[in-house]
């Protein structure tokens, strides 16, 4: 298509300009990574004061008053329960739009506008509403004279109800997204050949259409499960009294002035990345094995 | 080339139009036997639930009155009217003009760097990188970043940044400075460049997306019909990148728009902006207020949206 011609000016040009803004990307990342291993003396900036583990052990002992793990470990189970909800969900839907749906266009502009609405007002949104729940169930416990709810009643907001839904209309759209890009290059003839063979719709979606985009949903399950591992802005107002790991992490960056904080971010990156490494290994063993499949 | 593949594909937002959409081959059968509406159930009910009903109870409770422990259910325009309290007065500017000019201008400056760096990078990928593996390589390089923490990401330029940091220090001993600068950190500097930092990525998918769908033997066309390279950037590649353009330039405006995180984080919790102002309000309780300021900035994020929708347009029609 191009013909190899010797690199101009431009070319080195730009391919500086590229090398300058990786190093701007991972640059302020890896003088973290690095000074997360300073000695017990090191403090937030270079030069090193010795290499240790000090700041990880610290780490493992828990950070002031804030019970890190406790917060590491809601966040994982939340997590896991977007990412599970994000699948079937996004799946579900993108298989209705494959059909015709009614509403659909409204579907998709609601969810585009979900992706692109500002945070802080989708999160005051549903703080607000839960709110609104709460007086509402304690006025109905009033009305109907239920003193034993009333009294052991708090409230309904909280990390598997409110916060749950506000990271779900995070993560749901980009779910959606990549569902739709594939299903774009998604061709039917499999699906008729199969009917064709007597399939039964639910066999040629287990056995045809399931391994076909197999490793597309597991790219959803990794969206699902790192937007919801990071996600701030949405949950802020909208998770009640237990925060999860970054709303901590961000309580810290104004408390927190020994590299301890620095050991942490390293260890939620390293989570960060063993999750995305697991999921690109496995979709490339999902595309492997259709791949092997077809041959034999 | 699986592995690569969701990186590629999954931000592919230009398939996200609906126009796109339609390429989708409408089959009566198979892909389950569900029928449609209740396969779409469940994401719907997410929708309604927890975007549409909170967004129509923002528009209600902004007209609402309140005390310090309850709602009250009224309709009032007092919340809009404390929101501009001291707006008529021209000699000086009120505070809440006052926060959305600096809340635009951290907008404005997020925007230029991003699309600037963020086409240029998409621009190098695109066309000046020869094998399709090296070009799926670094541009995997360049999203990796996205899938770490942002405070993380943040807090990662006090080791450069910071009153003793690598900056200051190199800055220093070279002679060009005497004291260490005081507005590297904590300042509007450093929450802009937060934001280029963590946000470039959203410029670079889509335009380079949009990029990647453009016919090369149009580039062919422009240089023998004697185009410089300036030109053919000019006149071909930016007008048929325009769509990935617009998605990028929405994405990080609404971003920065209602951004309280960052700006936070970055400015020292010393800098105002639309976002932090919604977010303080609510954690004094102060719902009506936050909500008649949140309902503001809907409408201006989605006027810029408008705008910037048009603005396309417009240059079609010319």
């Amino acid at each position: 298509m191009r013909t190899r011609e010797p690199r101009g000016f431009g070319f080195y040009a730009l391919a500086l300009f590229f090398a300058a803004f990786v190093l701007f990307l991972y640059g302020p990342m890896i003088a973290i990574f690095v000074l997360s291993f300073q000695g017990p003396e090191g403090g937030l900036v270079f030069p090193m004061r010795g290499w240790s583990l000090h700041w990880f052990a610290k780490l493992m002992e828990g950070v002031g008053v804030v019970d890190i793990w406790a917060a590491f470990g809601r966040s994982l189970r939340l997590g896991a329960l977007v990412t599970a909800l994000t699948v079937i969900f996004s799946l579900l839907a993108s298989l209705a739009f494959r059909k015709k749906l009614r509403f659909g266009s409204a579907l998709f502009f609601v969810t585009v506008a979900s992706l692109i609405m500002p945070s802080i007002i989708v999160s005051l949104g549903i703080g607000l509403s839960f709110r609104l729940l709460d007086t509402g169930l304690k006025s109905l416990f009033t009305a109907v004279g239920w003193e034993g709810a009333l009294e052991s009643f708090t409230t309904t907001m909280g990390l598997y109800s409110s916060a749950l839904g506000a990271q779900l209309t995070w993560t749901l759209p980009f779910g959606l997204l990549v569902m739709f890009s594939v299903f774009n290059r998604f061709n039917p003839a499999y699906e008729e050949a199969a009917r064709d063979l007597g399939a039964t719709p639910w066999q040629s979606f287990r056995h045809v259409v399931l391994p076909l985009i197999g490793p597309a949903v597991v790219g959803v399950a990794m969206f699902g499960f790192t937007l919801s591992w990071d996600e701030i802005a949405r949950s802020s107002q909208a998770i009640g009294d237990l925060n999860t790991l970054p709303l901590e992490l961000q309580g810290l960056t104004t408390t927190v002035t020994t590299p301890v904080i620095y050991a942490l971010g390293t260890v939620t990156t390293v989570v960060s990345f063993i999750v995305v490494g697991v999921t690109l290994g496995l979709m490339a063993l999902l595309a492997r094995r259709r791949r092997g499949g077809a041959h034999r | 080339m699986q592995a690569p593949g969701i990186a590629t594909e999954a931000p592919a937002l230009r398939e996200a139009t609906p126009g796109a959409r339609r390429e989708v081959a409408p089959t009566t059968h198979g892909a389950w036997s569900l029928p449609a509406w209740l396969q779409a159930t469940p994401m719907s009910l997410v929708f309604l639930l927890f975007f549409l009903v909170p967004l129509a109870l923002i528009v209600a409770v902004s007209f609402w009155d309140a005390t310090e422990y309850e709602l009250i259910p009224a309709f009032t325009p007092k919340n809009y009217i404390n929101v501009f309290d001291g707006c008529s007065n021209t000699s000086e500017l009120c505070v809440t003009l006052k926060t959305y000019l600096s809340t635009f201008k951290f907008c404005f400056l997020t925007w230029l760097f991003t699309l600037v760096i963020g086409f240029t990078v998409a621009y190098f990928l695109a066309f000046y990188v020869r094998s399709t593996s090296v070009q799926t390589l670094l541009f995997v390089l360049c999203t990796i970043p996205f899938w770490t923490s942002n405070v993380i990401r943040m807090i990662s330029w006090v080791p450069l940044l910071g009153r003793n940091g690598l900056v200051n220090e190199g800055l220093i001993k070279l002679g060009f400075i005497q004291q260490p600068l005081e507005w590297l950190l904590f300042s509007p500097f450093s929450v802009v460049l937060a934001f280029v930092h963590l946000f470039t990525f959203f410029m670079i998918v889509p335009i380079f997306n949009s990029m990647m769908r453009i016919d090369r033997s149009l580039l062919e066309a422009a240089r023998d019909a004697g185009a410089t390279p300036w030109q053919t950037l000019w006149n071909v590649v930016v007008p048929l990148s325009r769509t990935g353009i617009i998605i990028g330039s929405i994405f990080v405006i609404t971003i920065v728009m209602g951004d309280f995180v960052t700006i936070g984080v970055m400015g020292g919790q010393q800098i105002a902006s639309v976002g932090k102002i919604i977010q303080v309000q609510t954690s004094y309780l102060q719902f009506p207020l936050a909500a008649a300021n949140a309902v503001i900035l809907l409408a201006v994020v989605l006027m810029i949206i408008w705008a910037l929708t048009r603005l396309v347009d417009i240059r079609k029609e010319l």
